[in-house]
């Protein structure tokens, strides 16, 4: 067991660190859910991190990548973070569906899709969730109707991030007459292919972070399937793996967020009881446990070990962390909690409340904390299905 | 950086685990119990024959020159058994410290050869298992005294867990006992070795509540298939995952002394001491009625976990060194590893 760096790791460090402060916006880009001016701005990002070849570090470098192993990996995670780097727009392509075509893909669409993912080409949405299937997957019911070499798209999509503004999606279809995990098959489609319409929703806050998708008579390839006819949801479990795993949430984004806290408090001490500061201390252990739990796994992953279901306890542990420590930010804030502008003594209080929402939904993405439970407890700890 | 156990580690440990697993079940505790007698000599002698005592002790001395990592994966199957006999404080703490010793008086060599010496540290004010023990490490102030069992008196203080045999230690100091100054990290390896078993009786109490949600069958089918029951159990596994990694790293980082380290230790004492206590209770409300009986075998383990949380200082002692180095030291993402604030 060493826990200190290389000397390869700290000068890989000082690199990342170095083109951070060199490139990273000064101020804050406008949201990416809001407008589309702040969507290309980000989209922007994406190009500049490309063009830096920071764009995916950990895939292979024909695909515009640096074939990073997991550790260096999350020293580009801490350094992107340190620096206060935009949010990554298209973090549903290149976490969740780049690894899944990575492993399912045929090699022309590895060679179409992921360098335009790598370098912010196409921005992607994911279109699985349904309105009678949320952490019940197996229950969409939009189809896909083979016709010669193509598909016809039909049905309906909810809560699918970034998906107002993005260029392209990858959504779980099923063929007409099959039940449950059988006959379903995960098809990628264009957002601005005839016959499909998007409807934003509104978050709580205003804010268009999700939409429906209609689909009516979509036509797509079958060059266009990820994975074999059928063989959906099994790809689709995978990629959920990805999404609970290490690379959905790397852990210097709730580093930063504990750190950010400490200096809340410590800037709000002398009006504040104890109480207060022992709650700081703890989200700052938990955010460094989730860091260290994470680099464990990865050793053991480059080690040639294989994720298993310890991942739904990743997700329930970040998820509930993130709550937990905005509502101790605005607990410090006391009355000023509640504006959405900024305060008369400077503070930006709406940072924080935004960080409340957006954490609001951890417990409900990615499969809700109740599957992630059922999980633990059935795959896991072995206890009988109900 | 590469944080895992090696081969050899995972190896002993393992060797270590089954041996503790077999030879240590709920059935040998209650023999043991019935029989009022602190320790089990063939389960002891088996520990000795293992090497599992020395392996901390350097090399020259007969020792297998280990460090505090390679001892954490049998403090937590220690823990997982509710072992009664003295092993992670011998192997952990006293081996290091009469090593460290200018003078030992011998009792290094005794300690490899079987005797127990314990531990009388100023942050503790009773002396576990002293009426096994052959010698003592006792505290005046800072310095350190080795006095042998024949030059104290002991008092019995009654402990909830019927196994931890603590006790009031009333001796004379002098000028032939004083053997050093300074407990160093004596306090911080005790917390360490104390979250690493609670991680592995935590675990304990986990495994003998899904035991018996799969058995119990309550309004015709067994408890466990029901989402109150599980979602409770897997919340207690959450913490135990999240402690562990902690544990582990405040093993390898201890040594380096620092205020980091210190804090790394604490938090690994506060989050298994958590892990321990939620996993317990919620096992005895698994249990149901029965959880809170002396039928069922939960009770040792809860029992420890309790005391252990108390040992080698407070959860509250803890929060306050976590406190004291998030205000003195760098934070933030480039400031996990203890190593990589002294560089």
């Amino acid at each position: 067991m060493k826990l200190d760096y290389t000397p390869e790791q700290q000068a890989f460090r000082a690199e990342v660190r170095s083109w951070m402060e060199a490139n990273v916006p000064a101020g804050k880009l406008p949201s990416f859910d809001l407008t589309r001016q702040g969507f290309e701005a980000h989209r922007d990002w994406e190009r500049k991190l490309s063009q830096g070849q920071w764009g995916m570090v950990t895939w292979p470098e024909a695909y515009g990548g640096r074939a990073l192993d997991l550790i260096r990996w999350l020293i580009f995670e801490e350094e992107y973070y340190r620096a206060g780097a935009p949010t990554r727009v298209n973090q549903n392509g290149i976490f969740l569906l780049g690894p899944t075509m990575m492993e399912f893909g045929t090699d022309d669409q590895k060679q179409r899709f992921l360098p335009r993912m790598a370098a912010g080409d196409d921005i992607w949405a994911q279109a699985w969730s349904e309105p009678g299937a949320g952490s019940d997957l197996a229950a969409v019911r939009s189809t896909c109707t083979r016709d010669g070499d193509e598909y016809v798209l039909n049905g309906q999509k909810i809560w699918s991030t970034r998906a107002v503004f993005a260029d392209w999606a990858f959504g779980l279809f099923r063929e007409p007459g099959s039940e449950r995990h059988k006959g379903m098959s995960l098809i990628l489609f264009p957002l601005d292919a005839p016959g499909v319409t998007r409807r934003p929703i509104a978050r709580m806050d205003g804010e268009m972070v999700f939409a429906e998708i209609f689909l009516d008579n979509v036509r797509v390839p079958v060059a266009d399937r990820l994975g074999d006819e059928g063989q959906g949801w099994h790809v689709c479990m995978a990629t959920a793996g990805f999404e609970r795993g290490l690379m959905l949430r790397s852990p210097a984004r709730y580093q930063v967020a504990a750190q950010k806290l400490a200096a809340l408090y410590h800037a709000n001490k002398a009006n504040l009881p104890a109480s207060i500061g022992e709650r700081v201390a703890q989200h700052w252990m938990d955010a460094d446990a989730y860091a260290l739990s994470i680099y464990s796994t990865a050793s053991r992953l480059e080690a040639g070990g294989k994720i298993g279901p310890e991942s739904s306890t990743n997700k329930i542990f970040w998820s509930e962390m993130d709550v937990a420590l905005h509502q101790t930010a605005l607990d410090i804030l006391g009355p000023r909690a509640e504006l959405l502008g900024q305060s008369t003594d400077g503070v930006s209080p709406v940072d924080w409340l935004d960080g409340f929402i957006f954490a609001l939904a951890g417990p409900i993405y990615a499969g809700s904390n109740e599957i992630q439970r059922n999980i633990i407890a059935e795959r896991m700890l072995g206890l009988p299905r109900g | 950086m590469q944080f895992a156990f090696t081969e050899d580690q995972l190896t002993i440990t393992q060797a270590a685990r089954e041996m503790l697993v077999e030879t240590c079940t709920p059935a040998d505790l209650r023999k043991q119990l019935e029989a009022a007698s602190p320790r089990d000599d063939a389960r002891w002698a088996t520990i000795a024959e293992m090497g599992l005592i020395a392996l901390l002790a350097p090399e020259d001395a007969g020792g297998l020159g280990m460090g505090l990592v390679d001892l954490i994966g049998i403090a937590e199957a220690a823990g997982y058994v509710g072992l009664p006999e003295p092993l992670i404080e011998q192997a952990g703490i006293v081996v290091p410290l009469l090593a460290r010793l200018e003078d030992n008086r011998g009792w290094l060599d005794k300690v490899l050869a079987g005797a127990v010496v314990v531990v009388g540290h100023p942050i503790n004010p009773f002396v576990a298992n002293a009426d096994s023990a052959d010698a003592f490490l006792l505290a005046d102030g800072d310095d350190i005294h080795l006095v042998t069992a024949d030059a104290v008196t002991i008092t019995r203080a009654e402990s909830f867990d019927p196994f931890r045999r603590l006790f009031t230690v009333s001796w004379t100091p002098s000028a032939t006992t004083l053997v050093g100054e300074g407990w160093g990290d004596t306090a911080e390896r005790g917390a360490l070795l104390a979250a690493a078993e609670m991680i592995g009786l935590a675990q304990r109490c986990i495994d003998l509540a899904v035991s018996y949600a799969k058995d119990r069958v309550q309004f015709g089918k067994p408890i466990g298939t029901t989402q109150a029951i599980k979602h409770m159990i897997a919340s207690a596994q959450v913490k135990v995952e999240f402690a562990r990694p902690v544990v582990h790293a405040a093993a390898a980082e201890l040594p380096l002394g620092t205020l980091p380290a210190r804090a790394r230790v604490a938090h690994a004492k506060i989050a298994a001491g958590a892990a321990a206590d939620i996993a317990s209770r919620m096992s005895v409300q698994a249990h149901g009625a029965m959880g809170m009986t002396w039928e069922v075998d939960l009770h040792f383990y809860l029992k420890r976990a309790f005391s252990l949380n108390y040992a080698w200082g407070t959860q509250a002692q803890q929060f306050e060194t976590v406190q004291e180095r998030i205000a003195a030291e760098r934070m933030g993402p480039d400031a996990t590893f203890a190593s990589a604030l002294t560089q």
